[in-house]
């Protein structure tokens, strides 16, 4: 139905065209390059309409409109210098270099239509760790095929980790390896934070792996349940951690929560001779160190994204979302590749979960819900399973949404229309109609990887033939 | 295997039998009767889950919520004073037929919701790998839930206690009341109802043949599609009944009341044995059961903090121990 529709329209517009001169066939004949300069310039002069029409107008969304162009008519992918190809690295370093250098024009940007402001520094902090956690999802929805409802348990997992290594929780300890902005006489355990967040992804693989061992022998739909289950029970664990069957060992004060955690920092000696923050949460810039903290993670997480994925072990997962029974008749032992990347799902998910506990200085019982397992899991589905882009995209738009997107949406619906609707109530309504649309009309998602698109739109070969038939009737 | 099982069985038995000497045997069979409603009132919704994993193998996640939707169509139809605007302490005769009018339109309501569902969310899916549509289940799900919040706003929607409250009978202090007594009843012919329904008509018969092969069964000529919307009718409908009575015996609906009973239920279709209905009553009245005797009894229970994690763990023991349930035949989406 949607390509019924998408054929319909682009009829409809070239013969519009068609009627003032321009055919189609003028328009192919024309260099690429030009083509794609003329498209870019159009979408851009809408926007810059757009803005200047129902935003506030600011001289910077002409620097925008020049960047837009500058990144998007040039074929930078192409480039190759002395047999380099370099091209493929020119996108994804104007984004990091737009997104590190954000603190610095965050106050001088345009209103955007409907969207209302650009996002503040804490909401790109918390996209960094969301985009993190989607990534890590991505090595289990996306790679290895195999749904997971509960990775809010290894976000729990990592924030508790933090929790417990860098705080005054148990107080009848006193440890302090490298932790920076503790008061005279603190107790309980103070790691660094920098060592916490290894020992957060590390813990929490093995959670995975705990977690994965008996489970992911199950097939697809009972695995998403159980996963569901460990979801649920791990925060009810922290929620009833104070006083664990009868025992009075406080593990993770209920629902209280365990609060302050340390910020990270690099220390007196380091800030001296190299101006390096000491203390994260006392720097006068703490949601832009936040930032880059969260970028150079993000970046890691990209890294071993994009290097596993074409390893020996990424094929294999791959191999077995397409066809479980095909990959383990070439030799992929099944249990031992589903439980790694179940493990390095987690991993990641508990680095994420450390870093945001360090940033909120809290780990609260109260955020570990299921819909935060859906929430993560929509950003991967809504960004395109099993592709990097779309993953970091779905998360940044997603985490923005949920932020201020729909409350600043919200209030200029209800300005214009004069209505009072309530619109961050609905979020989950909104995160649900989402979900199914994407899945009805667009399964691959917004930014696809060509292969999952191929196997969603062709199914898999071990579907029943008359589905097919119904499904095209 | 069949050790560690029997092993655990009777460590259980253990625990009950120190919990009864503990309580004494009539606060224990007053914490049955509990046990045996919230089973009943399970078992409607466990048994929509196990007919529609039966026919499509498909978990639908937004099950537990039409049977909040149904709860909330009920409260409406009581409590709404434009309706029947039921009192505490309600006569019999403005009672019963405000009980009938309200169980019927919450079934029907509920049946065409899940129909409809069906229609929108699942049909275009047949052809989509097996996660798709569990995928936009769980989609659907949440947006019922603020469908509910949109209707009923955020906090729990109250229901006055319009059941009559005295006992049925109370025998050396095992007591009986009225409000579980009229659970059971309604659900008794419902599960009647069902099981000939599924056994005898022609209908269920065609649901039966769909269930255990779709290719075969269009093949003898029945139209596969509307037999899976019927099923879809069915579950949604129990699921209404089960939205009544949850919300007459316990007295409050939220919007998430669906979710957290709905997963209760799945485990209790788990436990019986995916698509085996029978399997389905019997997992529900074993869920109540240990849910009442968790929150009920006091020697050495971890009590209702972690009623949630212990239906879990059975869950998960379940499927990866004996996925195919107590009364389930083996099938490979079990291996």
């Amino acid at each position: 139905m949607r390509r019924r529709i998408r054929a319909r329209v682009s009829a409809a517009w070239w013969a519009a065209l068609g009627a003032v001169g321009l055919p189609r066939s003028r328009w192919d004949a024309l260099d690429r390059g030009v083509r794609r300069a003329v498209k870019a310039a159009v979408w851009v002069a809408i926007s810059l309409v757009l803005v200047a029409l129902f935003g506030v107008w600011r001289t910077s969304a002409l620097a925008i409109a020049a960047i837009v162009l500058l990144l998007v008519v040039p074929r930078w992918s192409r480039l190759t210098v002395r047999g380099w190809h370099v091209g493929k690295w020119v996108a994804p370093l104007a984004v990091l270099a737009l997104a590190a250098s954000y603190p610095y024009y965050v106050n001088h940007m345009p209103e955007i239509p409907l969207f209302g402001p650009f996002p503040q520094l804490s909401t790109l902090v918390v996209m960094t760790v969301f985009t993190m956690m989607a990534l890590g999802l991505n090595f289990v929805v996306g790679y290895a095929g195999l749904l997971d409802l509960g990775y809010v348990a290894f976000y729990a997992m990592g924030a508790y980790m933090a929790g417990w290594f860098a705080s005054g929780q148990f107080a009848k300890q006193n440890v302090n390896i490298g932790a920076v902005g503790l008061y005279e006489g603190a107790t309980g355990f103070h790691f660094s934070i920098w060592l916490v967040l290894v020992m957060a992804g590390i813990a929490t693989a093995v959670v995975g792996v705990i977690i994965g061992l008996p489970t992911l022998r199950l097939r697809g739909d009972y695995l998403a349940i159980v996963t569901l289950g460990f979801g649920e029970i791990l925060p009810q664990i922290a929620r009833n951690g104070d006083h664990l069957f009868g025992t009075n060992f406080n593990l993770t004060n209920g629902t209280g929560g365990i609060t302050p955690i340390d910020g990270p920092g690099f220390g007196n000696w380091l800030d001296q001779h190299f101006h390096l923050p000491a203390n994260f949460l006392t720097a006068g810039n703490l949601d832009s160190v936040f930032l880059w903290t969260g970028l150079g993670l993000v970046l890691i997480t990209v890294f071993c994204s994009a290097r596993l994925r074409d390893s020996r072990i990424g094929r294999a997962w791959i191999a077995i979302r397409e066809d479980e029974t095909a990959a383990a008749a070439m030799g992929v032992p099944l249990m031992r590749t589903k439980t790694w990347s179940y493990a390095t799902g987690a991993f990641f998910g508990g680095v994420a979960g450390a870093f945001y506990a360090s940033y909120k200085s809290g780990a609260f019982p109260d955020d570990f819900f299921f819909q935060i397992s859906v929430f993560i899991l929509c950003m991967v589905i809504l960004g395109g399973m099993g592709n990097i882009w779309g993953v970091i995209f779905g998360a940044c738009f997603l985490t923005y949404l949920d932020r201020e997107g729909l409350s600043n949406i919200g209030t200029q619906i209800n300005d214009q229309f004069g209505i009072t609707l309530d619109v961050p109530k609905y979020e989950f309504g909104i995160f649900g109609i989402i979900i199914v649309v994407v899945m009805l009309f667009r399964p691959e998602g917004l930014i696809p990887s060509s292969r999952r698109a191929a196997e969603l739109h062709e199914g898999v070969h071990d579907e029943p033939l008359y589905d097919h038939e119904i499904a095209g009737a | 295997m069949p050790l560690i099982a029997a092993l655990l069985l009777l460590g259980l038995l253990f625990l009950l039998a120190k919990n009864i000497q503990h309580n004494g045997f009539a606060y224990f069979a007053t914490i049955s009767f509990i046990g045996l409603t919230n089973g009943a009132v399970y078992a409607l919704v466990a048994l929509g889950y196990t007919l529609v994993y039966g026919i499509l193998e498909l978990i639908n996640f937004a099950h537990g919520d039409v049977f909040m939707l149904g709860g909330m169509i009920s409260a409406t139809m009581l409590i709404s004073s434009s309706v029947f605007g039921l009192k505490e302490g309600a006569s019999t005769s403005a009672l019963i037929p405000a009980l009938l009018v309200s169980l019927v339109v919450a079934m029907v309501g509920c049946g065409l919701i899940n129909a409809s569902i069906e229609f929108v969310a699942y049909r275009p899916l047949r052809g989509a790998p097996r996660l798709a549509p569990l995928i936009t289940a769980i989609g659907m799900s949440f947006i019922l839930q603020n469908v509910a919040i949109a209707w009923k706003g955020p906090g729990y929607t109250a229901i006055p206690n319009v059941l009559p409250h005295g006992n049925v009978f109370s025998i050396h202090g095992v007591v009986y009341t009225w409000e579980k007594l009229i659970v059971v009843l309604v659900t008794i012919p419902v599960l009647v109802g069902l099981m000939w329904l599924v056994l005898k008509t022609r209908q269920g018969k065609a649901m039966r043949a769909a269930a255990q092969d779709r290719d075969a069964a269009a093949m003898m000529g029945i139209n596969v599609n509307r037999t899976i919307s019927f099923t879809f009718l069915i579950a949604g409908a129990l699921a209404g009944a089960a939205g009544l009575l949850y919300a007459l015996y316990f007295g409050q609906v939220r919007y998430d009341t669906g979710f957290q009973l709905g997963l209760i239920a799945f485990t209790a279709a788990v436990l019986g044995g995916i698509g085996n209905l029978p399997g389905a009553v019997l997992g529900a009245l074993s869920i109540g059961f240990i849910q009442a005797y968790n929150e009920g009894l006091t020697w050495h229970m971890p009590g209702s903090d972690w009623t949630q994690s212990i239906v879990f763990s059975i869950l998960i023991l379940i499927l990866v121990f004996r996925p195919e349930g107590l009364l389930g035949e083996r099938t490979p989406e079990g291996a």
